[in-house]
């Protein structure tokens, strides 16, 4: 078995073993209400930080508007399950309904791609969030009604859909959706954790994940050793963008009433999502799930943290970017560590 | 009339986009990194205003002078703590994700001191405004005041650039930073002076922001910072009459949107705009290309 | 007919004619020399030839095929590797991943059994690493195979450069400055390296120096540019005992 499979397997071994632990705790009654209301966000959030991490570990790029594609994995995903809620069972439709949110964060990832890929750097972490915010906005302003005669649109307001009487309006612009069945748990979220750490752990070990990577390090030389700078880059950010919908499934699934409100979809919760990427670890798969998971838990267990837990974060990550980043602590700590490097060496000598 | 109205509404936020721009535009060029936080820094200089004229039962002249002094210390304090570190870094996001920790850090100070709920805000200019047209057309004396301040602004930083040592300093450091160093000039200190104008800029931009639009909470400065640099892109980063312009333009749009098409997609309207600009023109109105050198 | 045959190539950056008129024809098997004092246009040749600028004028022909106006992805499919003058490594990737990235227009299998493990992954994955430790093992770096490249010292860098470059199978290979930054004692190395590539390979290669002990050791034709335009162009012999070359690189 090669060093990398060895690798994931225990990142997949940690999320089976919390998994069964958490399933225990539920059993033997040793798990508050409040604490299995967590379990689920727990998982989305852990879901969209591994999508992040591939865009700006893997990938190398920052987005910041990663909370845009689950807004429209959520709605797209509820919108389908409110509509045929009635005409099929559960487990079809709600897998039917992850292949939709998929779909359709991963189609809008890869339009939104085609321009900002384009961009680098700073521009293009800000016309991320750009899109996030205009993903954000645009669905507020949208209504959908259904009735006999079919389906009805507007971006004005469920007046103007001008529906039948017995019509039922599905998305009503700022409400969002309501009523959306009740199909996530906390075992459909860890499968689905499960399979996205499959798709990008193995994506990473592959001949594309390796192109992705040399892009992200240096570019024109990966144009000049023969890689499709352009096709790999869109297809790392699709990947990531339909993953970010497969949690954004998980999400709407899991709440009464669905709003694209800036506390879930805009850029100040992609930041948040970024925060776990970066106290994870930058390109560290296993970390973001773990950081996700108790950086969410975290303030919610202990009182009065909450308070102070985004102080907090910010701090950590301010002092964590210059440990890790800043050319001359780099230099310092290489000469730190050298040094003690060497005197572990002339002890061996000795 | 009421689209003459509008505009000069589009223009009055322009003009405070712009001042903020200026700030966004002249950090992106000098120190090349874009400062997450400086929407934050308006937050700050507003809370600033706040708590002196407060407490001086009303007087918000002091304030604005105490909130400028704060700023600037703020300004040039966070470029040495969190950014000054970081020049130089292997990774380019590395002192972006670090901005965005800034912007977290004060808006979560700002929530603990004054918490989230709402402040108003008494505009810190009295005067009533003119009425023309037998008061069908009335423009506030804050829509003034600003859009004069943004000008006078405008002039005096394209002195400042152009006539002085230090304005020189600045342009060459810019272009390049090796250079420039060789040249002797400290460009470290540059850089500290240019957040140190920024920063100022920024409270000047918050008083007359809250003044217009007085409601002040911990998140006050962050759409409109993003949205100033929005404006700095559209005119060109880098450029000085290019953030005024890509303000104005801005404040107009966005106003003009609001009233004419629909409130809600008013912000889409200008992030779309900043997503065709950066497509077919990535320069922006008035910037120049760079090219990476292979 | 010539491996790469190059014609009345230029190209302006506003105004100044950076290449002018270039000209260089290199048989197969050939060691050809570009030589010329700083700001010569000699790098700019390079970006000429793989693409990364597109000239104004002239025509590139590859082995018979015109690669003039084709993006460097293609020129590099087409039958061109080449290195930097500053040194562009994957750096925060394995030695052995710097090269299977070189590999993989080679082996290939599809994104979704990539992204299974499922298929031909396996077997051609292991093609693939056995013929990336094939190739370290030529530029003896077989031992740092799990090294970060960002970690190898200055002149295994060198190496693992070109050994990723001739993962792509090029027909020609360019070096841009190889010796750059190096200390006699590397560079003795780096022309062993050289020499090596040429027998193991049977490699063209055309290569960028300033180093005039290197390129007189090893090149077997020159070409000396000069502001833009081809000075002299020859045999190494005939080309340094130029008067025109010795002023070029002496001054008056």
């Amino acid at each position: 078995m090669s060093k990398q499979t060895k690798q994931n397997l225990i990142t997949y071994g940690i999320v089976i073993v919390a998994y069964i632990i958490v399933e225990i705790l539920i059993l033997t009654g040793n798990l508050s209400s409040h604490m299995k209301g967590l379990l689920v966000p727990m998982t989305y959030y852990a879901v969209i930080a591994v999508a992040l991490n591939l865009c700006v570990g893997i990938l190398g790029e920052l987005s910041i508007g990663h909370c845009g594609f689950m807004c429209l994995g959520a709605f797209s995903s509820a919108f389908f399950s409110k509509l045929t809620e009635n005409s099929l069972p559960t487990v079809p439709r709600f897998i039917i309904a992850f292949i939709i949110g998929i779909a359709v964060a991963g189609l809008f990832g890869f339009l939104i791609g085609i321009p900002v890929l384009r961009l680098k750097g700073d521009y293009l972490a800000i016309v991320t969030l750009a899109f996030g915010e205009i993903i954000k906005n645009v669905i507020n302003a949208f209504y959908v009604g259904v009735d006999s005669k079919g389906l009805h649109f507007s971006m004005k307001s469920s007046m103007e859909l001008g529906m039948e009487k017995d019509g039922n309006i599905i998305i009503n612009g700022a409400m969002g959706i309501t009523g959306t069945p009740h199909n996530s748990s906390f075992t459909v979220g860890v499968i689905v954790l499960l399979i996205s750490l499959f798709v990008v752990q193995n994506l990473i070990n592959s001949r594309d994940g390796r192109a992705i990577m040399a892009i992200r390090d240096n570019y024109i030389a990966a144009e000049a050793t023969g890689i499709n700078v352009t096709g790999y880059k869109m297809m790392a950010f699709t990947i990531s963008a339909a993953i970010a919908g497969a949690a954004g499934v998980l999400f709407s699934h899991n709440i009464t009433t669905l709003t694209a409100s800036s506390q879930y979809f805009g850029y100040n919760a992609s930041i948040m999502i970024l925060v776990y990427v970066v106290l994870g670890g930058i390109g560290n798969i296993r970390g973001s799930v773990i950081a996700a998971c108790i950086l969410y838990l975290l303030p919610e267990l202990l009182r009065g943290f909450s308070n102070y837990r985004m102080l907090i974060y910010s701090i950590v990550l301010i002092v964590m970017m210059i440990v890790n980043w800043s050319p001359k602590v780099i230099e310092w700590r290489k000469r730190t560590f050298g040094r003690l490097n060497l005197k572990r060496g002339a002890k061996e000598v000795a | 009339m009421s689209f003459l109205t509008y505009l000069i509404n589009g223009l009055s936020l322009g003009s405070i986009y712009a001042i903020i721009a200026l700030g966004y535009t002249m950090v992106y060029g000098i120190a090349k990194m874009l400062n997450f936080a400086h929407g934050d820094f308006i937050m700050v200089g507003c809370y600033i205003i706040f708590s002196v004229s407060s407490a001086l039962s009303g007087n918000s002249a002091v304030g604005i002078i105490v909130a400028i002094i704060l700023c600037t210390i703020l300004g040039v304090t966070t470029e040495f703590v969190a950014y000054r570190p970081l020049r130089g870094a292997a990774s380019p996001l590395a002192v972006l994700i670090t901005a965005i920790g800034v912007s977290y850090l004060l808006e979560n100070i700002a929530l603990l001191i004054y918490g989230a709920d709402i402040k108003s805000f008494s505009s810190v200019i009295k005067w009533e405004g003119v009425s023309f047209a037998d008061g069908q057309l009335k423009i506030q004396g804050v829509t003034i005041v600003t859009i004069v301040v943004s000008i006078v602004i405008l002039i005096a930083l394209q002195l400042f650039i152009n006539k002085t040592k230090q304005g020189q300093a600045m342009l060459a450091a810019s272009e390049d930073k090796g250079a420039a160093t060789l040249m002797g000039i400290n460009v470290n200190r540059t850089i500290a002076l240019t957040f140190a104008i920024g920063s100022a800029l920024a409270a000047i931009a918050g008083a007359l922001l809250c003044s217009a639009y007085p409601s002040l909470s911990p998140y006050t400065g962050a759409m409109p910072g993003i949205k100033a640099f929005v404006a700095a892109v559209l005119g060109g980063i880098g450029s000085i009459p290019g953030a005024m312009i890509g303000g104005l333009v801005l404040g107009i749009v966005e106003i003009l949107s609001k009233t004419y098409i629909s409130s809600q997609l008013s912000d889409a309207i200008v992030f779309g705009i900043l997503v065709i600009v950066l497509l077919v023109k990535p320069t922006g109105i008035l910037g120049k290309v760079v090219q990476e050198k292979v | 007919m010539a491996l790469l045959d190059v014609n009345n190539l230029s190209i302006s950056f506003g105004g100044l004619r950076a290449v002018d008129n270039f000209k260089i024809n290199i048989e197969k098997g050939e060691l050809y020399g570009l030589i010329g004092p700083n700001g010569a246009g000699k790098t700019t040749v390079f970006n000429l030839l793989t693409g990364v600028y597109k000239p104004n004028e002239g025509i590139i022909r590859l082995d018979g095929e015109d690669i003039t106006r084709k993006s460097t992805i293609e020129i590099n499919h087409a039958g061109i590797a080449r290195t930097f003058q500053n040194i562009r490594l994957f750096k925060n990737m394995p030695v052995i991943d710097n090269v299977k990235v070189g590999l993989s227009e080679r082996f290939k299998y599809s994104s979704l059994e990539g992204i299974l493990h499922m298929g031909s992954y396996r077997r051609v994955e292991k093609e693939m690493n056995e013929e990336a430790m094939r190739l370290l093992k030529v530029f003896d770096l077989d031992g740092e195979c799990e090294t970060l490249a960002a970690n190898l010292p200055y002149g295994k860098q060198r190496k693992l450069e070109i050994a990723r470059a001739m993962a792509t199978n090029p027909k020609l290979l360019l070096l841009d400055e190889p010796a750059a930054g190096m200390n006699p004692n590397e560079t003795g190395e780096l022309m062993d390296t050289i020499a090596l590539v040429r027998k193991e390979f049977d490699m063209t290669i055309l290569l960028i120096e300033h180093d005039m002990k290197l390129v007189s050791g090893i090149c077997e034709k020159l070409t000396v540019l000069n502001f833009g335009r081809v000075l002299c162009q020859g045999e190494t012999k005939e080309v340094l005992a130029n008067p025109e070359v010795i002023t070029a690189y002496l001054g008056e």
